[in-house]
């Protein structure tokens, strides 16, 4: 199957590895990756920030930058969920809303395309030790992907997964947030790797590379010894 | 007190809350048991999605017909006796209020717990007028013994304290000589409250749903406070805000089980009452003089704009009980009666953005409270809509910000701007680089880093390294 990969602007800027990972583990499964060059971030930062007009500018480019895709997959829950947003930014407007109405059909998280569209739960990954998952937000609540990771890391050879207490709650990243409100996040990441540190596991596990960065960064601060693994990652191990 | 309870700046309000470690604590295991017992009741009534649409429908077509509903419901009223006023602003509530105390010659005033009273600043009022008010709801009566400390939660007002503190309140306010225990602090506090009730000149209540097709006042309580409230004194008023109004009994039903499941996990509370009108000829008792207040006080002006959606709100505080920045700020960071997501929505439409502004933002638009509204209020859509009427309607962003955004506007609509931007970071980021971390950010990262690292860019992005890898496959 051909798939167009929408990398996100953080996969591309810090987390190349993250991007290289998908790319491996899709051309595994039997997928031929296309990538834009024209793709750049998909406006969420400006967008929930309230600059609706500004974030406009960068939606319009990423819709007609994947316009002649077949299916969209990208690493990351929260930009699938903007993707999926666009629709509702562009209601009013006869020549975007069907345009972005199609991006909306055609795009899929990661995890969600290997478990529902390729209908794989085994990668075939291996790697050994304890590990914990953090659910993201918006991949969650509001594109409502819950279980295809869960699914996905069951199946990885050698990985013991532990729950992680009060998974539900934010990680304290929300974007502009982590430094509009730099106290509030500071508390929220800070119970967050609290209960990362409770389940004793070596690895943090998520799908989404803001909150992984976020809960990361604040890890490496106060150095403790997990390492912060994005799900593609964990796929592509063996 | 009125909506507004306090002057300070949002942000030194969260910092001064944020080190009460007891009210913190409190919070959280609050949460827990709350969110737990919300979601057992729900899963065990069962087809708890088709509740909340069936809910939301209600309020929806309440909230449409609401000047219909209203119509009925004081027509209906009237015809058993009762006295109905339409109260545009707080100031107008309280003055009719304030009539019938003087016309009665009312020294004291018995309330059961009402928000909309707290929002239009009631109690001040009526003291003023030298009247002792008296708050029933346990919650409410120790915070207003404990010198009128702020409701920190719509649900559970004094979420903040713990049984320590209300003993200290009650050794020093109500001579109270027995231990923290709450079975006895609640005995005494019982016992100092029966003296009340049976000298009360007028009872005051708030209002759930009142029920138009009846012309009744619908009160959810767990103490039975309301139901001495409304029968003892001879002189009855209810305070309700506009939209908090069902068409029939059947409608109530629905949204009183939504309700009471998301509060607190019940299937129902242990009082459920209607009160319709004055005592007839044939009753006992109840009131011989029935008022009811219908307040606006902002609330037409919601109506018909993108916010409406917040009218549905129940009150149930199930969006508080799951907010992830209220676990850790409490209820008076807010500087609002309303806290968490809804207040966050609701206080800036009622008391305008130059007092609450910051409200918004107080939010990582995670979806928590979205997705726990028993009447599907979008609550972090709702929040994100102010953002934007912040920013692009009424022009209050900073400065600094703008630009930044105009940039990136710029930045993510050209390919060439965007590459070359991508390209440099690593290069421009290196002096504040070590072993592939920022520990030290400049200009908009400072913030970040002041308590977390964030890495260093990649040397070679991720689309240099795919161009690579198009390159070998195409070669292969």
């Amino acid at each position: 199957m051909k798939v167009t990969l929408f990398a996100t602007c953080i996969v591309d800027m810090f987390q190349s590895d993250v991007g290289i990972a998908t790319v491996e583990v899709l051309e595994r499964l039997g997928c031929e990756i296309v990538f834009p060059t024209g793709q750049v971030c998909c406006g969420q930062p400006a967008y929930n920030s309230g600059y609706v007009e500004d974030a406009k500018k960068a939606m319009k480019k990423m819709i007609a930058t994947f316009e002649d895709a077949e299916v969209i997959v990208t690493p990351s829950g929260s930009c699938a969920t903007m993707f999926k947003e666009y629709q509702h930014v562009f209601k009013d407007d006869p020549v975007w809303r069907p345009r972005a109405e199609r991006l909306a059909e055609k795009t899929y998280e990661l995890t969600e395309f290997i478990v529902d569209v390729l209908k794989v739960e085994d990668v075939g990954a291996k790697l050994d030790g304890i590990a914990t998952y953090h659910p993201s937000c918006h991949m969650t609540r509001l594109l409502g992907v819950k279980d295809a990771p869960m699914k996905l890391l069951s199946h990885v050879e050698g990985l013991e997964m532990q729950p992680l207490p009060n998974a539900q709650n934010c990680c304290g990243f929300g974007g502009t947030f982590a430094v509009k409100m730099g106290n509030i996040s500071e508390q929220m990441v800070d119970e967050k790797v609290d209960s990362v540190s409770e389940t004793k596991a070596s690895y943090l596990i998520g799908a989404d590379g803001g909150c992984l960065m976020n809960i990361g960064g604040r890890m490496q601060r106060r150095d403790k010894p997990v390492k912060v693994m994005h799900i593609a990652e964990v796929l592509n191990s063996r | 007190m009125a909506m507004k309870i306090g002057n300070e700046k949002f942000k030194d309000n969260v910092n001064k809350q944020m080190e009460d470690t007891f009210m913190r604590g409190a919070v959280a295991g609050a949460q827990e048991r709350l969110r737990t017992r919300r979601l057992d009741a729900a899963e065990e009534l069962g087809n708890w999605e088709e509740w909340r649409s069936h809910g939301e429908e209600i309020r929806q077509h309440t909230l449409d017909n609401l000047d219909y509903y209203l119509q009925e419901l004081s027509e209906n009223l009237q015809k058993r006796g009762g006295h109905v006023f339409f109260a545009a602003t707080a100031e107008e509530a309280n003055d009719y209020v304030k009539g019938i105390v003087k016309e009665k010659r009312a020294k004291k005033i018995l309330k059961a717990k009402s928000m909309v009273t707290e929002e239009i600043g009631l109690n001040d009022v009526l003291q003023q007028e030298g009247c002792d008010v008296i708050e029933t709801d346990l919650g409410e009566y120790i915070l207003q013994l404990d010198e009128h400390d702020p409701p920190s939660h719509i649900v559970t007002p004094a979420l903040h304290k713990n049984k320590e503190q209300i003993k200290d309140v009650f050794t020093e306010k109500l001579e109270y000589k027995l231990t923290s225990k709450p079975e006895e602090l609640a005995l005494h506090a019982r016992e100092k409250l029966r003296e009340e009730f049976l000298q009360a000149d007028i009872g005051i209540t708030g209002c759930n749903f009142a029920i138009a097709e009846s012309g009744s006042v619908g009160l959810v309580t767990n103490e039975g406070n309301a139901g001495m409230v409304s029968d003892l004194p001879d002189t009855q008023i209810c305070v309700m805000g506009m939209e908090r109004i069902v068409p029939t009994f059947e409608e109530f039903e629905v949204l009183v089980g939504l309700l009471t499941r998301s509060a607190v996990g019940q299937k129902l509370t242990s009082y459920i009452t209607a009160l319709t009108g004055p005592r007839t000829a044939e009753e006992v008792d109840g009131p011989s003089e029935f008022h009811l207040v219908i307040v606006d006080n902002g609330r037409s002006g919601i109506l018909g704009t993108e916010f409406q959606s917040v009218l549905q709100c129940i009150r149930c505080a199930a969006c508080i009980n799951v907010c992830p920045v209220y676990r850790h700020i409490g209820g008076h960071s807010y500087n609002s009666i309303y806290p968490g997501p809804i207040g966050a929505v609701l206080t800036p439409l009622l008391g305008g953005y130059d007092d609450f502004k910051e409200l918004p933002y107080a939010s990582t638009l995670c979806g928590a409270c979205t997705d726990a509204c028993p009447v599907k209020i979008p609550l972090h859509t709702l929040l994100h809509q102010h953002r934007q009427v912040i920013v692009e309607r009424e022009g209050r962003a900073p400065i600094s910000e703008k630009l930044a955004m105009k940039a990136f506007g710029l930045g993510a609509s050209s390919n060439q701007l965007y590459a070359a931007g991508s390209k440099m970071a690593n290069s421009v980021m290196k002096p504040f680089t070590k072993d592939e971390t920022i520990s030290k950010g400049p200009g908009p990262l400072k913030a970040w880093t002041e308590i977390r690292d964030f890495p260093a860019p990649n040397k070679e992005r991720f689309r240099d390294w795919f161009k690579q890898h198009d390159k070998e496959r195409d070669d292969a």
